[in-house]
């Protein structure tokens, strides 16, 4: 019993695997594609304009990180919705409905029920209570150097982590769409997300998110109705004829089942879900808004935009099954889909629309990787400037034009480092990095900033403590499991057997934090259990949040 | 700015503390309304599987999995429609009622 449990809990979990994996298998750089090139170029030119008026607006801290907090529920909701439909989500769903139907749908559904709980319980709170980073909220009542100091580099582990995942996977999806070399690729990326985020802060940055998420979600309209007009509009039609097509027959219609491992695949859906509420990219997005009432709008309008964006990709997927699969332009000799099964959305851009479509889709697959690598930096650059230099090297006195000139050598140091990890791990396994990236986000940062905000007995050494222990045993499993020790490091067996440390790290960060909060005795852990009542009323109220009253 | 002696006397404003009891029941309702229903999702998957597969007429295609999964991702987006209502609407006013009042 238990084990059938366990085994459909993985399916639901192992989605990241194979949306990891769409970025990071081997790939064959493609014939040059101009048109793709030319839409591209369309977009950059666009979007640099927009960062040219954005540092025209950016004249203080607050406008550099946070937008000022001018963002509306609406735009800041299409942003999130942008940082979450990455390419290898489009991709990758796109492809696992095409080879295993109903699957497809199990695995989105895993993705997307995070969100309202994120809402429900944490969305408001952290408005009240942030400034710039989410280690405002985290330090709010605890000691500011030591919490600043592991939020932050929980921050840039996270970020670092990510960006090196989302480097490669450029490089080798700009092989696979547009026929460039991966060092011009990872070049262009580090260039251009550095011009976005050092002139035009968050507001470029949402901007960019902002207008990435229309076309993706134009685009992936497109082909979803093309489909649909294909089958008459019925969706009836639609599973009749894929039924009759694919090799699995009816089999594509219910649940079926895949996963070797439960254990690493419940691990890494606790990561997911709890990982999503610790990335520090998404939490800096509550600050751009002006107050709680925005803040919820945000999340409503992320889960339907991601929501309606995983139906079309379901969609899009049986529509390949029907259109691509039994078209033997895009196979090869073998009888394979040319470029792998990650290529279907874009042969499919091509059979409904043609050359334009498909050059449109994949200068939009390109457009995505950007708007996420620039939101990585500018977390990045945040966490080292705000947190770490001006909080405290500089115990919050910085001079505002001190802080500025910190976070724009960050950003240029985050660029060029990004460009040179992105070459050094070309030929690298680096499937573990996303998975990793989550790990570290949902048992360091998310356990203090949820008990942050929740315990009333967290104190500063529970807080350093667990935390600590979180990221550390995280990173630790890691590099003892599988994915490192074996295929990377190309060691004979695994010491840690398992795929993702999130379920063993969350325990050791949660337990960590309670033994050392409650038996911390000390005179200043009592006052900060004292601060914890004014906390939980500008938590609750507003009262005193950043932005909210001041006018 | 005295923060504190405001932030104390709200707390024992027992405007505030209907508040919060109200919002926190209603979030915490619609969290487990969430949680609970994707559990069971999870826990039909693994124990009855075949039930998702059950066609919904003799010549259609189409399972019973098709609507009970988009209808979960439509459940989430409702949900947070509902309480971003409520919140925006009815908490947010009692909520300013609050302040006014303590601020006076």
């Amino acid at each position: 019993m238990m084990k059938r449990f366990l085994t459909a809990a993985a399916l639901l979990a192992a989605s990241p695997l194979l949306m990891a994996d769409a970025l990071t298998g081997e790939v064959q750089k493609q014939a040059t594609n101009w048109t793709a090139i030319g839409m591209f170029v369309l977009f950059i030119v666009f979007t640099m304009g927009i960062t040219k008026w954005a540092a025209k607006r950016n004249t203080s801290t607050s406008d550099y990180y946070t937008a000022g907090g001018s963002i509306t529920g609406f735009q800041n909701g299409m942003a999130i919705a942008g940082d979450f439909m990455s390419a290898a989500s489009f991709l990758g769903i796109s492809a696992l409905v095409f080879t295993s139907g109903y699957d497809g749908l199990i695995y989105s559904i895993g993705f997307l029920v995070g969100w309202p709980v994120i809402l429900f319980l944490m969305a408001e709170r952290l408005r009240n209570l942030g400034k710039f980073t989410f280690s405002d909220v985290a330090s709010y009542r605890l000691g500011q150097t030591p919490i600043r100091i592991l939020s932050a580099f929980g921050s840039l582990i996270v970020v670092a982590f990510y960006l090196i995942a989302q480097m490669v996977g450029a490089g080798k999806l700009i092989q696979l769409l547009f026929g460039l070399d991966y060092y011009v690729a990872v070049v262009l990326v580090g260039v251009l997300m550095v011009m976005y985020v050092l002139f035009g802060g968050m507001l470029a940055t949402t901007w960019v998110q902002i207008i990435k998420a229309i076309l993706l979600l134009s685009g992936a309209s497109f082909m979803a109705l093309m489909v649909m007009k294909h089958v008459g509009f019925d969706f009836g039609t639609l599973f009749t004829e894929a039924v009759k097509i694919h090799t699995k027959g009816a089999a594509i219609m219910s649940p079926g089942g895949l996963v070797s491992d439960p254990i690493s695949a419940i691990s890494l859906g606790l990561a997911l879900m709890f990982g999503t509420a610790g990335l520090p990219h998404i939490l800096m997005r509550f600050f751009t808004v002006g107050d709680a009432k925005e803040a919820r709008k945000s999340v409503f309008y992320a889960t339907g935009f991601i929501g309606y964006f995983y139906i079309l990709t379901f969609i899009i997927g049986f529509g390949a099954i029907l259109l691509v699969g039994t078209d033997p332009a895009f196979k090869d000799a073998s009888g394979a889909i040319i470029g792998g099964t990650n290529m279907v959305a874009i042969h499919l851009a091509n059979a409904v629309g043609g050359n334009l479509f498909l050059g449109f889709i994949s200068a939009v697959a390109f457009a995505t990787i950007l708007a996420v690598v620039a939101g990585l930096t500018l977390a990045g650059a945040s966490a080292v400037s705000h947190d770490l230099y001006a909080c405290v090297i500089k115990k919050g006195k910085a001079k505002e034009e001190d802080e500025m000139r910190v976070t724009k050598i960050t950003t240029l140091s985050l660029g060029v480092v990004a460009i040179l990890l992105g070459i050094i791990f070309e030929k690298q396994n680096i499937a573990f990095m996303v998975g990793l990236a989550f790990s570290v986000a949902a048992s360091c940062n998310f356990p203090v900033l949820f008990l942050s905000m929740y315990w009333k007995d967290l104190t500063t050494r529970g807080a350093l403590i667990g935390g600590a222990l979180g990221l550390g045993t995280a990173m630790l499993l890691t590099i003892l499991s599988p994915t490192v020790w074996v295929d990377v490091l190309h060691n004979e067996a695994a010491i840690f057997p398992y795929k993702y440390p999130a379920l063993f790290s969350m325990i050791a960060a949660f337990v960590g934090v309670w033994f050392f909060s409650i038996t911390d005795k000390s005179k200043s852990a009592a006052e900060e259990r004292e601060r914890f009542l004014p906390q939980f009323v500008r938590s609750q109220t507003g009262l005193g949040a950043s932005g909210a009253v001041a006018h | 700015m005295n923060d504190d002696g405001i932030y104390r006397r709200i707390e024992q404003n027992p405007r505030f503390r209907e508040l919060v009891a109200r919002r926190e029941r209603f979030a915490w309702l619609l969290s487990s309304i969430m949680l609970g229903l994707y559990f069971a999702y999870i826990l039909i998957i693994a124990f009855v599987p075949q039930v998702l597969g059950i066609k919904l007429s003799a010549e259609s295609a189409t399972t019973l999995g098709m609507p009970v999964g988009v209808g979960l991702i439509l459940l989430a987006f409702v949900l947070t429609g509902v309480y971003t209502y409520r919140a925006n609407g009815e908490f947010d006013r009692l909520n300013q009622e609050l302040l006014d009042e303590v601020q006076k």
